[in-house]
Parts: structure tokens; sequence; C-alpha cells
């Protein structure tokens, strides 16, 4: 992939030239070693960028459009969640953009590995969603802050700041990108009933054939949701319990455990689409992206609104301590781009939101905007972004609009400050 | 005169010996002592404290004390793991060692015996996320042995432990490991002097007494071997018992894992240690059987 990027030629030449003329040489070296076969002398440093992140974001459409758009080459280095973090506590200088979630900036910013980003220097700054500055939708109504919601970490109180601001300032730890709701996605044609509630994940209804996501800080919180659906507890904040909280909760895992409740916990994107396409599960926690996989092999698969509400989670942008100068400059001016639309237009269209609604809109057509924005029906056919038709033209998307999905989260994935003792407490739940 | 000669000699020695010990002493030694150094520190939610605190090891060994007579975590897992353990290694050696008897001595042709052996390579081609995807259509439960079953009376519903289960998990590792135990056993085989047998038929001894006083003495150091290779692995593994166990199976590595993804360092290397002891314990048990340097 990394090759292939290099060999390809920037069709956005003649646009801002004069900014661009670096790029311009660099991209027409390039393309004249391709052609002739000769490696070729750099006249000027190149404009690349390691990004860091899980593959939730790391289209390579992404990173052609934006190498032809601005001359930034992005060298993608994917890993889940759970490694992205180690990578940045234990490597900081093996990345220069990091794409991570906001859950996950409690462990970073204290380690001083990464540095925020300057509101100032992003275009579209003012325009980002409502949801992640206030925690409220654009149309004005408050959304659950339970957990690590992004409005508490989003703001430091100063450029090497290693405390969160209550109050916005310019310095913006990450610098949102995507985000989503979860739920539970279930098997309608085997389940023939309605659900409607989380209380169904534990049900025995559905012993041996359920399943929750095997990341102890999201899985204990799936749990969580469905403790308060069942009336057995009402938690002040399920994404910061107290020990007792936590064993309180733990102690419903296992039993549903021991009972035989669960086929099996899923980490991996494509486990989670395979225990749900083959029936060996028939309801369990999932991802908007994994129903549709799901739903495109032609198995009818629901990513099921529920009365509780959602389980959210947001990611987006910041970069590594060791970047300053003119990689801190493309840093920003990639931000930028991603912000512009084209981005924002490609990751609504895989059933996730952008950070600044209205630059995606315009690249969006009106039906695509309607059927995955505002919960109206499709006119025309829904495609995914590689053109394959994902629905059927009259399908409505799963839980209706934005305002409707978002504005029932009831909480954000999140580290708890009795993190330590809950992983002790899962290691002992997957003993029993 | 003797002396410069010895001497130059042992100079000699030490030489050869040297990168050996190089490689061994910089990728092995220094980053096991730095495991046991770190197992040693203290650490919060993004970084290891360099303080000595032994937090690590009281937290792994927490409860075990106080919830007795019910066995805690780490007493649990260990036991599960020797459990499958166990399982795995008696599987694979009784499959092995008949599989390396076949190969040693019924095929006459040594290319044959060479192909044979490849054809025991197979299960390392697929990937173990691809593998546990593979398992589903064949062990699900609206898989092949389960419809084959159905549509054949057997049962009426479906066997739900084929897949997800210690059935599922002991499988997969005995269809990985046993190659492991069928080398070395081979090897062992191969070398034993085909008189003896001879000498041994000649003498009376039916089929059983020969395999039993002559084949597996001989084959011992092969047994050992391959002994080793297979329970080291076995007590370190969590990918595939995760993934034949539907991550509810404890395991002595998951609990390693588990820590370092919540950066948890110290915890991670202080289980390490622990693990490494005890499988140490283990080997040195086998060695007691068999003195490997004397029979190789």
């Amino acid at each position: 992939m990394t090759k292939k990027t290099t060999t390809e030629q920037p069709t956005a030449l003649n646009r801002r030239s004069l900014l661009k003329g670096a790029a311009g040489i660099t991209g027409l070296a390039a393309g004249s070693g391709a052609i002739t076969g000769f490696p070729y002398v750099m006249s000027q440093e190149p404009k690349v960028l390691r990004y860091l992140g899980t593959a939730v974001n790391e289209g390579d459409e992404i990173s052609k459009k934006c190498f032809a758009d601005t001359g930034i080459k992005i060298e993608y280095i994917t890993a889940t969640t759970d490694d992205v973090t180690k990578r940045v506590i234990t490597q900081p200088n093996s990345f220069d953009v990091l794409d991570t979630e906001y859950f996950s900036l409690k462990k970073l910013v204290p380690s001083g590995n990464i540095l925020p980003l300057n509101a100032k220097k992003i275009k579209e700054f003012d325009n980002i969603t409502p949801v992640f500055t206030k925690g409220e939708l654009p149309n004005g109504k408050k959304i659950g802050g339970q957990g690590t919601a992004p409005w508490k970490v989003l703001y430091l109180e100063g450029e090497g700041s290693k405390t969160f601001s209550a109050t916005p300032t310019e310095f913006i730890t990450l610098i949102p990108t995507v985000y989503n709701a979860d739920t539970l996605g279930i098997r309608p044609d085997l389940i023939k009933r309605p659900i409607t509630s989380w209380a169904e994940l534990l049900n025995p209804d559905f012993k041996g054939k359920a399943s929750i996501l095997n990341i102890p800080s999201i899985g204990i919180m799936d749990a969580a949701m469905v403790v308060e659906a069942t009336g057995q507890y009402k938690y002040a904040d399920k994404g910061n319990m107290t020990k007792a909280e936590i064993d309180l909760t733990m102690k419903i895992l296992t039993e549903a455990k021991k009972s035989g409740q669960f086929r099996a916990f899923w980490k991996d994107f494509n486990e989670s689409v395979n225990l749900m396409a083959s029936g060996e599960t028939v309801i369990q926690s999932m991802w908007s992206p994994a129903v549709t996989k799901v739903r495109s092999m032609g198995i009818p698969c629901v990513f099921q609104p529920l009365k509780e509400g959602y389980r959210s989670w947001a990611s987006g942008f910041c970069v590594s301590k060791g970047v300053s100068g003119k990689k801190l400059e493309h840093a920003y001016e990639f931000v930028n781009w991603f912000l512009s639309g084209w981005a924002g237009a490609y990751l609504n269209r895989q059933g996730y939101y952008s950070a600044v609604l209205s630059t995606a809109k315009a690249n969006m057509s009106a039906d695509e905007w309607g059927y995955w924005m505002e919960g109206k029906a499709a006119m025309s056919d829904i495609k995914a972004p590689d053109g394959t038709v994902l629905e059927k033209a009259g399908a409505k998307r799963d839980g209706g609009s934005y305002d409707d999905r978002m504005g029932n989260v009831a909480c954000w994935n999140a580290v708890m400050d009795e993190n330590d003792y809950m992983v002790r407490k899962w290691n002992e739940f997957i003993a029993a | 005169m003797q002396q410069v000669a010895s001497s130059r000699a042992a100079l000699v020695a030490w030489l050869q010996a040297g990168p050996m010990m190089l490689v061994f002493a910089l990728f092995f030694l220094l980053p096991l002592v730095l495991v046991i150094i770190v197992s040693l520190w203290d650490y919060n939610e993004y970084q290891m404290i360099p303080a000595l605190s032994g937090r690590g090891y009281t937290d792994t060994f927490e409860g075990c004390l106080a919830n007795l007579p019910e066995l805690c975590t780490i007493f649990k897992t260990y036991l599960k793991t020797l459990k499958l353990c166990f399982l795995v290694w008696a599987l694979t050696l009784l499959i092995g060692f008949t599989i390396a008897y076949f190969l040693a001595f019924h095929i006459r042709s040594t290319t044959w015996q060479i192909l044979l052996s490849l054809l025991c390579t197979i299960p390392f081609w697929t990937s173990n996320v691809i593998r546990m995807i593979a398992w589903i259509p064949l062990l699900g439960r609206g898989g092949l042995v389960n419809s084959g079953l159905l549509h054949a009376g057997v049962i009426d519903k479906p066997i739900e432990w084929l897949l997800f289960s210690e059935f599922a998990v002991v499988l997969a590792l005995v269809h990985l490991f046993t190659f492991f135990m069928v080398v070395p056993i081979f090897n062992s085989m191969i070398r034993i002097d085909k008189r003896l047998i001879e000498a041994a038929y000649d003498a009376g001894a039916t089929g059983w007494q020969t395999l039993w006083n002559v084949i597996i003495p001989l084959a011992k150091p092969g047994i050992v071997i391959g002994s080793i290779f297979v329970i080291t692995i076995v007590m370190g593994d969590f990918i595939t018992i995760g993934v034949m166990g539907g991550q509810q199976i404890a395991a002595a590595g998951k609990i390693i894992e588990v820590r370092l993804n919540a950066l948890q360092f110290p915890a991670a290397a202080a289980n390490a240690v622990i693990l490494l002891a005890i499988t140490f314990l283990i080997i040195a048990m086998l060695s007691k059987l068999v003195d490997l340097r004397k029979e190789l």
C-alpha cells in the first residue's frame, strides 16, 4: 500500500499550486520515478504522516483521496484499541498523528506522550457538533453524560498541561472525527419477537446464544445496562463504578456465564460478524458496520434500538509529543482536510457519524443524507462507499435519525477510577 | 608446553561458544532479568513506577487464603491450564507416537517418510482468526457434524459443546501440536538399531513386549523432548484457548494479556514470572526421567 501511494501523482497540482509547490515537485519526482523505473533524489522532504489508529477510520480510499487533495502521504499503523494505547505509552516516537478514543485520554494525557492541537488552527472547529463541545444535540437537547463523555476530557488547561479543563480552552486533547451510538445486534428471524430492552441480553430465553464484547471496560458497561434495565440496581455513573458496584455487576455477569448464557465473547470485528451470521448467537453487543456486513450477506440482522438508550463512543486526532515544526503543520493540514467533508461523508455512509455535519452533508446526496441522518426512507438503493448495495429503496435506518440515536445515549465508553480493581475482577470472572 | 596447549584449547572452545553465549545473554537472559525486575515495581494507570513493591504478586494471589476453602482466581486458572495441558500432552503423545512409529517402521523409503511428515505441518498453514472462523461451519450449532448427526437420527437437537468449549480447545491444540511430538519421537526411533527388534522377536517377545521393553525405552529422549515442546507451548497459550473457548476459559497467558492491555506491566510481569517458575518445575521433573544430555 505504501508503495502504491508513492508512485501516485497528485491530481490537484493546479489547485493552490503556489502554496504547495513543494508537494508538487515531490509528486512529479515520484511520478517520473515510477515511469522510468529509476530511483529519484528527493528535492524536498516529502509530506508523510505516520497515522496510528484502529481500523475504523483507516480506509485506503481516505488515504488516496487525502494524497490527491493535499499531497500528504498517510502511512497507516493499524492496531486494536488496547494496542494503540499501549503503543502511545511505550513508543511515543513511532507515530505522528494519533487517532484514538476519548476514554483512553485518562491514561494518555497524564503520560505526557501526546500533544493537544490548537482550536484556532482548526478551520471548522466552530462547526463541530455540540455533542462534543457542550454535550447536547444541535437542537439543544442534553445527552447522557455517564462514563468518559468527550466534553469532560476535550479541553486542557494549557499547552503542556496534564489537567482537563471543565470550561472551554483553545487546547484540544482530541479534535473530534467520528462517533456512534452502539446497542445490541439481534437476529429477528431467529428471535421472532420484539426486543425492546437491554434486559434481554441476559434473558434465559437466549441461553447459549448471547455474546458480549471481550474488552473489560466495555463489557462491564453492557452488563450495567442490563442490571439497570432489570431494575436490580441504579448506578450513579455506569462508567465510574465503586468497588461495591463492580462486585455487584460482576456477580450478575458471573452467574450468567456459569449458567451458560454466553456462547462466546468476541474481540474482533470479523468474529462478531461470523457469530451472528452463523446463528451461533442471536443477540450480542455489536458495532454498526458489523450489522451492515451481516445484512449485506443476505442475513437479517437489526441494530436494535432499546428503551434504556445507547452506549456511545467517540474518537479524534492529536499528535505525538515528538511532532513539531513542518510535521506539525502537515498534521494540521491533514486534520483540516479530514474535517472538510469528503472523509465525513465517507464515514457517514458506513453508519458512523462525522464530527462536522455541515461539510459532510455537502458531500452527500439528499437521499443519502435523508437515509443515514434524518431517519427517512431511502428513495433509491443505498450504497456503501465501495458501491455494494446496502439497503434497497424504501428501507429506513435502525434507530432512526441522528437526533433519535445520539439523543438517546445513556453512557459513554469509559476508564473507571477503579480500573485496576475492575481488571482483577474481570480475570476472576473469566476463571469462574 | 602442555599447559599452553590446554589453555589454548580452552580459549578456542570459549571462542566457539562465544557467539551463542552472547546471543543467549542478550536476547534471553537480559530480557528475563528485566521482566523479573519490573515484576517487583509499582504502577499506576499509565506508567511503571521504579519503586520496590510486591503488589504485582500480592494482587495475583488476592483472596487465596481469605476465600478458603474456595479456590482463588490464580489457583483456579492454573488448575484449568494444567488440566488442558495434561489432556493435550496425553493425546499428542498417543497420536504422535503412533504416527512416528508408522513413519519409522512401516514406511521403507526416506522420500515418503519426509513427504508424510511434511503433511503433519498442514495445520500451521492458516492463521488463528481464519481457523476459528473455519471451525464454525464444522463444529457449530448448524455445522457439518451437527447436521450430519441430526440427519442420521443420532441426536434430536444440536450438540452445543462441540464448539467454544474445553473439547474444542483440546481438539484445536492437539490438531496443532501433534507435529511437535512426531518429529523428535520419529528422530529417536529412526536411530534404533533394527537388529535389536529382530533379536527381541527371536527371543520370543510378542509385539507389545517389544514395544514396551525395547522401542519405548529407546524412544524416551524423543518423547521427553516432544513433551517439553508441547507442555511449554500449551502452558503459555492464550490465543487458541481464547479463540476455541469463546474467550470464556481461563488461561495463565490470558491473565497476562488482560493485565498488559490495562497497561499494568508490573502485574503482567509478575504473572509471567509465576508462569515461568511453574513451567520450569514441570520440565525439571521431566528431565529427572531422562538424562537428555547423556542420551543425545
